[in-house]
């Protein structure tokens, strides 16, 4: 690590400004930021923690749709997000309980992993990404992996999820990180079905337009038979290209038929 | 009746209540006055020229103490190897040579550059981001085929080749082998790769240096499996300090696995530097630098041949393999692949002729040593897929081909040098079909099937050697030390005993077993036994843990320490009650008279051998202590049979152990609970081996395992309940315990285990897969059933 400020403001207000120095950074839990520094791979002269910000915390559910403040852990999303249980489920396997209890969803989006659980939610649910500044829809705000549509200095203060009728998470974990290998976030709207993918793509969590299309007129597990998810997966020591995309298939169906 | 003391007994590690709650000293709880931090500074590239190395800027960094480089060991010795392995020609193995920091060029990612000291860690660590490397990159030997090829760049310029040795056991054997093979009624033949491995030791390593200026005395603090023999080979080899100006402590260390045993650079570098600067210098390793510098394991591509006749009974054994040095040889490395693999492949099997070669090859990869098993898992996973892949191609049930062929009469000479003492293989496999419940197998398979899932069951058989070793024969083979193990037993005045063992206990648990061994050899408490261990202060030259060898070996010195101690406790007893020696008897910690009621405590005993006022003092010496040192006759011969069960989705190709059962002959068990915690370890290490570790370069000699990100380590979740049982073991006929040791067994016969279950589950869902290579992983199944 190298040495850098350290900042705990109190507002979303304070944090912008603070965020305004050359070369500082926010912080939320730290899951991925705090390796990075440890593996002297970034060096922030300053530390905007967006933990002690009370209004960025907290679930709230209205209007057909739950919020989720984006210093929100994902323990607590585990624990507090029963009007959309799907998005409970999905927060409560990432990672481990020490990583869930200070790990958060903003954290989650800004760095856009792309074998990261929450960006295939966002996605897969048609989420709107609320910063200090702007609302983004999900479809625009995922970029290809590590790249999202926030610009500098740009906090995610809110994320909210419209409530689907039916929806679910299926993760194959990769079996060291126990990220997702592949996962697939599927949800069944009334004007429509989206299904998500992360973990299989070289661009990052995307959207299976076939499955959701065959999802929208029949929404069954064997809807799907005979589609097969293409585009430029990763392949690597974890698992090829080819396997990837067949776990796409596999997860798709496996979620259709657990959607609840 | 369980017994609740003595051997037998599983009275609860006391080792624990420290370790479980925080109070343990490790090496790096330790921290001296004036302590300086040292970082080393590693190659990023796995093969390269060092042009130079310019450190000014770094020099003038705050806190920067010095900076060493490989000049400044120069005149020095480097890092030795522990076996010479002599090759089917009779020359000596190729040795090169191995610095302690890099000189002439770097051999692979992690190969130590500089080692920069200062007042912190963080100042070593910015000064080292500014030394000038000016590194020129050559081609990296990374497949060992590859290195083999005449053109190919190599490791070390002065050898001339990659080959460290070619090595052909039982050389005299080769044409009868040959014969065998060609006229054999049936051949089976796999080629498989036996997977490297990072040990990954819960404790990373960690090294201190510290001088005495006054006394003109180093100090060692290390992360070591066998603080003894890291003292001759770093005093004598590699600094030139005599041992009694050298001292090295090992305190509590957390698990080794092998990775610990071998005399590291950077032990050298913190007691160097320490002598030189006059600091008390502390290095500890990153989990990351420990990828890159711990010694790894197996990495074995081997093709292997059973030969059957007419009637299915084995005829000859062919192997060939070739073995991964890495970059230089560690200190037991030649070791791995010939002696203490060679030498287990007639494994549980009357196979009357056998013949291995191993090519041992130089890469530009992290050096590769014993790891739990050493050698013999390697040897064991050969044997037991081919041995299944011939039942499977006969038609013949796997444990039937097995049972056949197996070795009955004891003592049994194989064609592999080593002769088996004891042993009843039978025995363990009545057991195993019982517990492991095969008759309920095709039921437990229906069962998956209605889930979806193809169930496949699996079996291997093993016999290993451990109780490592005999002096004289292993000094014969090549190896540079001796193999004995020792015990001073120092009685106190008030009866209390303190055993100072050259065993060295890293997770084992030898605190709580030893004393059981005392405790019924004399009838005391166990509560009146200390164990002290891993400081070459106070502890009589030892050879350290690791072949499970501390009961089988450590054990013994104890026993025969003890044994001194009790003969010379009868005379004075025989004094203090005006007797015969030869009449006394101890029982319950006392020594009685035979036939009479006369009888003095243990404690009137040892009280009077220290204040001797009424004593045979012309007779014997006062005082109540001794040494043994014990040299094995022959090594011990644990062996197992087991059985795993595993389904298999046939969707994901994601592997589930659902059922381990096993049956290990261990010989004697002197602590039932640790002997299965031990199983219980070794077997996750296997199916870690078998499901999911896997230490992958790149072409360019580059780690694509080397985090926690994409190394896989096995969990408590990845594994089932096991059943294990060691209770039809047959005992060791040399030691005076009986034992065999049980520190490696679980590691050695799960691999073979697991994968053959993997292939049934396969066949069962018409997959005609014959082999597939370790890790088993999700997407090795799903493509290999994608084709067969
Ligand atoms: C052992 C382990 C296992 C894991 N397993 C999983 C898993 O299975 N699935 C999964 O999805 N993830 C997993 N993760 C990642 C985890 O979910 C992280 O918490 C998450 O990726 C980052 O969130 P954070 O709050 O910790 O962010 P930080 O690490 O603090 O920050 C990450 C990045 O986001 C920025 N940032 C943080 N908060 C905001 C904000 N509100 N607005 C804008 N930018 C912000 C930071 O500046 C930084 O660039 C795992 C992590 C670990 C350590």
């Amino acid at each position: 690590m190298y040495n850098f400020d350290f900042e705990k403001p109190s507002s979303v207000a304070d944090a912008v400004a603070a965020l305004g120095a050359e070369d500082a950074q926010a912080l939320g839990g730290g899951q991925t930021m705090i390796p990075t520094l440890k593996q002297r791979l970034a060096s922030p002269s300053k530390l905007v923690s967006l933990t002690g910000i009370a209004d960025m915390k907290g679930v709230s559910a209205s209007g057909g749709a739950i919020k989720i403040g984006g210093a929100t852990t994902h323990a607590t999303v585990a624990a507090e997000a029963g009007s959309y249980p799907a998005l409970a489920e999905t927060a409560s396997h990432i990672g481990d309980p020490a990583v869930r209890n200070r790990g958060t969803i903003g954290g989650s989006l800004a760095n856009n992993d792309p074998s990261a659980c929450y960006p295939a939610a966002a996605l897969g649910s048609g989420a709107t990404i609320t910063t200090n500044t702007r609302d983004i829809a999900a479809d625009d705000y995922f970029q290809g992996m590590f790249t999202t549509a926030l610009d500098e200095g740009e906090i995610i203060t809110a994320v909210t999820f419209p409530i689907p009728e039916k929806a679910n998470y299926q993760k194959f974990v990769q079996p060291a990180s126990r990220f997702a290998l592949v996962g697939v976030f599927v949800a069944k709207y009334a004007d429509g079905v989206r299904v998500a993918v992360t973990g299989a793509s070289n661009d990052g969590v995307f959207r299976w337009a076939e499955a959701e299309a065959a999802l929208s007129s029949n929404f069954s597990a064997s809807a799907l038979d005979g589609l097969a998810a293409s585009g430029d997966m990763i392949s690597d020591l974890h698992g090829t290209a080819e396997y990837r995309a067949h776990l796409v298939g596999v997860l798709t169906k496996r979620a259709v038929a657990a959607a609840a | 009746m369980p017994k609740d003391s003595g051997i037998g007994a599983s009275p609860k590690r006391r080792e624990d209540i420290r370790f479980l709650t925080g109070v343990g000293n490790y090496t790096d709880d330790i921290n001296r006055p004036g302590q300086a931090y040292m970082h080393v500074l590693r190659s990023d590239m796995a093969h390269a020229r060092i042009k130079n190395i310019d450190t000014a800027a770094a020099m003038a960094m705050p806190g920067v103490i010095h900076i060493f480089t490989g000049d400044d060991f120069e005149a020095i010795g480097g890092i030795p190897c522990g076996w010479q392995v002599t090759d089917r020609f009779g020359e000596v193995m190729k040795e090169p040579k191995h610095p302690v920091l890099a000189h002439g060029k770097v051999r692979h990612v992690g190969d130590p550059i500089c080692a920069i000291v200062a007042e912190t860690l963080a100042e070593a660590r910015d000064a080292a981001e500014a030394i000038e490397l000016d590194l020129e990159e050559l081609p990296a030997v990374i497949n060992m085929a590859d290195a083999l090829e005449s053109g190919s760049a190599t490791v070390h310029d002065e050898l001339g080749d990659n080959l460290c040795y070619d090595w052909g056991f039982v050389e005299e054997n080769k044409e009868a082998v040959d014969e065998a093979i060609k006229n054999a009624a049936h051949v089976t033949t796999v080629e498989l790769i036996n997977n490297r491995l990072v040990p990954n030791p819960m404790e990373a390593r960690v090294a201190i240096g510290e001088y005495d200026r006054a006394g003109d005395m180093s100090t060692l603090y290390t992360t070591s499996q066998n603080p003894h023999v890291i003292r001759l080979l770093m005093g004598a080899f590699v600094l030139g300090i005599p041992e009694h100006k050298l001292r090295v402590v090992a305190p509590d260390v957390g698990g080794g696995f092998g990775s610990k045993i071998y005399h590291y650079a950077e032990e050298a570098l913190c007691t160097f530097a320490a002598k030189t600067l006059k600091r008390p210098v502390k290095w500890v390793s990153t989990r990351t630098e420990a990828f890159m510098s711990d010694a790894h394991a197996r990495d074995h591509v081997t093709k292997i041949e059973l030969a059957l006749d007419a009637d299915n009974n084995f005829t000859a054994v062919r192997t060939n393999t070739l073995a991964n040095m890495g970059a230089y040889l560690s200190t037991f490395a030649p070791s791995i692949p010939t002696w203490l693999h060679g030498t287990l492949m007639a494994g549980n099997y009357k196979t009357p002729l056998v013949y291995v070669n191993v090519r041992a090859v130089f890469t530009n990869t992290v050096p590769v040593d014993a790891y739990r098993g050493a050698g013999r898992p390697e040897a064991t996973y050969q044997l037991e897929r081919v041995i299944d892949k011939a039942a499977r191609e006969l038609g013949v049930d796997p444990f039937e081909l097995r049972r056949q062929n197996f070795v009955t009469e004891f003592p049994y000479q194989t064609p592999v040098a080593v002769e088996y003492d004891s042993g009843d293989f039978h025995r363990l496999v009545d057991k195993l079909e019982k517990s492991a419940d095969f008759g309920g197998f095709a039921a437990r398979r229906a069962e998956s099937e209605k889930k979806g899932l193809l169930r496949g069951l699996g079996v291997n058989c093993f016999i290993e050697a451990c109780g490592i070793a005999p002096s004289n024969l292993v000094g014969q083979l090549g190896a540079r030390a001796g193999l004995y193990e020792s015990a001073t037993v120092r009685v106190n005045a008030t009866g209390g005993i303190v055993v100072m063992t050259g065993s060295h206990s890293h997770g084992q648990g030898h605190e709580t077993v030893f004393p059981q061994v005392i405790s019924e050899m004399i009838g005391i408490d166990e509560s009146m036994v200390e164990i002290v261990h891993g400081d070459t202060a106070n502890t009589p030259m030892g050879m350290g843990t690791y072949g499970s060898r501390s009961i089988a070996v450590g054990g013994p010195a104890m026993v025969r320490a003890t044994e001194k101690i009790i003969n010379k406790a009868k005379k004075i007893a025989a004094h203090l009650m005006e007797a015969s020696e030869a009449d006394i008897e101890l029982k319950d910690g006392a020594f009685s008279v035979a036939g009479t009621d006369k009888s003095v405590a243990w404690g009137d005993v040892t009280l009077a051998a220290y204040v001797p006022h009424n004593y045979p003092l012309e007779d014997i010496e006062p005082g109540l202590e001794e040494t043994a040192f014990y040299d094995p006759a022959n090594f011990t011969y644990p062996a197992g049979a087991y059985a795993c069960e595993v389904e298999v989705d046939p969707d994901t190709g994601k592997v589930t152990i659902a059922k381990f059962t096993t049956a290990d002959d261990f010989g004697n068990v002197v602590n039932p609970m640790i002997v299965e915690g031990q199983v219980h370890g070794g077997l996750t290490q296997g199916i870690g081996q078998a499901l999911m570790e896997n230490a992958a370069y790149d072409e360019n000699g580059q780690l694509l395992s080397a985090s926690y990100m994409d190394y896989a380590m096995p969990r408590a979740a990845d594994v089932p309940n096991f059943t294990v049982d060691h209770t039809n073991g047959t005992p060791c006929t040399h030691n005076p315990l009986g034992v065999k040791g049980c520190g490696e067994a679980g590691a050695i016969g799960s691999t073979p285990t697991v994968v053959n279950a993997v292939l049934d589950a396969m066949y069962s869902g018409g997959h005609k897969v014959d082999h597939i290579d370790m890790p088993v992983s999700p997407s090795r199944v799903w493509a290999a059933m994608q084709k067969g």
